[in-house]
């Protein structure tokens, strides 16, 4: 399964991937590319390196094997500086966040800003505003991280991530642990960006519905390998127990809801 | 048997590799204190956290180290009809040991624990994650400023302590126990030497400072980002703190005092 590399119409492309975390495989050997301008959705249980996937691509941790190409840069052949310039043109949201606790929301979105451009303080002002203008929280300008609500400060994050105007974002489970209402703001949030701004996006979940109804293609991942990918319909009528197993979210199948044990009866009655 | 030199063994190899990811950490964090001189906000926000808010601690114990002073020196001196010098002992006891050593205990206590924690919870939170992602160094936004900031406070703290520790000597020995307040504070003045007690102080409050603020930020970076990851992180930051300063006071003052 060997992906050529289509750099005009890839943005990021994988090949031969494998990863270990001591003993065990989180990647054993997996290819995969994400189209530019698309959502592309990275799928599959807690546990199976979703994340992981993701810190790969940014360059934070390096594989055993393989390689992973953004943007026609060999991630992990790059010299610290160059890596370093690379990452100001990929936005990440964190699954919490990951807004710096000691600056309120102003200056956490201007961090990036001041940090890499010599724009004048007035100018940072109003780019600060406009982002989060672009996200609903201009009026929470002054709070501190630790008043925000879940969704508020997952929004914060993401007018953080686009600060510097990046050419993808890569968003690690957006969906998990919102209110309805936040979900809902998050997902049109995601679909807005990156029709108006042009981003090529990677969502990264365990939440079926909602990335089903915005994502352009999916991948679903489990034990270290792809097990399934298409796009939406196709994901639907894939003829894999697992998969179906994975996107209607039965308690038993493929994956036994009973984690290995002895016999029921025996371990009852035994002493 | 076997087990038990297994495990000396595994032990013994992954102390070594933390001694490694601690020095390496060193140097990331030395090379990085440059670009601390175009951000003074992050140096003063942090002498701030870190030396100021350790005042009041500071305070209070020098102020009783040195009442205690008062009170034993008098009783001993009194014997040999020496009372006259007490100044001249407290300020040496001062200024030469308890000052930097109990200063930077406190420190350890007070700073150390907290800086481990912070450190320990900005990991666990991805905050660090979260700026490596952004393209910004955590060791010189986050560390270097910090170190920085111990380096500069432990002395300063340390003065602190010795000074009020007099005070406190004074008011034991000659507010109640009846010391000439001239003797004590001329003695002081004869007895104490610039070159051999301030300055080899100064130093060991320079060293100290610096070894807690390193050992309590690798605590904190090199933690298991969990809850338990980073408590453990915060008692190993105290210990190891502990031992070093008692350690390294043994070989400064055999190299300063001592004619080993
Ligand atoms: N820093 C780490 N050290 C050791 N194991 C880790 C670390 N981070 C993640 N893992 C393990 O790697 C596996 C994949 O983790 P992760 O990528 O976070 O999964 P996901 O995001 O899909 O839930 C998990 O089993 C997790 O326990
Ligand atoms: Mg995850």
């Amino acid at each position: 399964m060997d992906i050529s590399v289509n750099s005009a119409t890839d943005i990021v492309s994988i090949q031969n991937l494998s990863f270990s975390r001591g003993d065990r495989k989180i990647f054993n050997n997996i290819s995969l590319s994400i189209p530019r301008g698309k959502i592309t959705a990275i799928m599959g249980p807690s546990g199976t390196g979703k994340t992981t996937l993701l810190k790969l691509i940014g360059g934070q941790i390096h594989p055993d094997q393989g390689s992973v190409i953004v943007d026609n840069h060999n991630v992990h052949k790059l010299k610290r500086t160059d890596l370093y310039t690379l990452r100001k043109r990929m936005g990440m949201l964190f699954q919490s966040g990951a807004l710096l606790t000691d600056i309120n929301v102003f200056d956490n979105v201007a961090l990036p800003l001041r940090e890499h451009t010599r724009l004048s303080d007035s100018m940072i002002r109003s780019l600060v505003l406009i982002k989060l203008q672009a996200v609903g929280l201009r009026g929470a300008r002054d709070l501190m991280p630790n008043e925000l609500s879940g969704g508020m400060a997952r929004r914060v994050a993401l007018a953080r991530a686009i600060a510097l105007d990046p050419m993808m974002i890569m968003y690690d489970e957006p969906f998990t642990g919102q209110d309805p209402i936040s979900l809902g703001t998050i997902v049109e949030l995601i679909n807005d960006l990156n029709s108006a701004l042009g981003l090529s996006s990677i969502i990264v979940s365990h939440d079926i519905e909602e990335t089903v109804s915005i994502a352009d293609y999916i991948y679903i991942l489990s034990e270290g390998k792809i097990a399934g990918q298409g796009t939406p319909e196709q994901i639907k009528n894939l003829d894999s127990a697992w998969v179906q197993q994975f996107m209607n979210g039965d308690a038993d199948g493929p994956v036994p809801f009973h984690y290995p044990a002895d016999d029921y009866l025996k371990d009852l009655f035994e002493s | 048997m076997t087990q038990f030199f297994q495990r000396l063994g595994h032990s013994t190899l992954s102390s070594f590799a933390k001694l490694g990811r601690g020095s390496f950490f060193l140097m990331q964090i030395l090379k990085a204190t440059l670009s601390v001189i175009p951000r003074p906000r992050l140096l003063i926000n942090q002498l701030y956290s870190v030396g100021v808010l350790s005042f009041l601690i500071i305070s209070i114990s020098g102020l009783f180290v040195g009442m205690v002073l008062g009170l034993q020196g008098f009783y001993i001196l009194s014997d040999f009809g020496a009372e006259e010098t007490l100044g001249m002992m407290v300020a040496a006891s001062l200024v030469r040991e308890l000052g930097p050593v109990v200063a930077a205990l406190l420190f350890a206590g007070r700073a150390g624990s907290a800086l481990t924690a912070e450190i320990g919870l900005m990991k666990a939170t991805e905050q660090l994650s979260g700026m490596e992602m952004m393209a910004i160094d955590p060791i010189k936004r986050i560390i270097a400023p910090r170190l920085l900031a111990g380096f500069i406070s432990m002395p300063l703290l340390a003065a602190l302590f010795s000074a009020i520790g007099v005070l406190g000597g004074h008011m034991v020995g000659v507010g109640l126990l009846g010391v000439d307040d001239g003797s004590y504070w001329s003695q002081m003045q004869a007895g104490i030497d610039f070159q051999d007690d301030i300055i080899n102080g100064i130093i060991k409050s320079i060293i100290f400072g610096f070894a807690v603020s390193w050992i309590a930020l690798f605590e904190g970076y090199d933690a298991i980002p969990t809850s338990e990851g980073v408590s453990r992180a915060t008692t190993r930051t105290v210990v190891n703190s502990a031992f070093t300063i008692l350690g390294l006071d043994f070989i400064l003052t055999a190299l300063m005092f001592g004619d080993i």
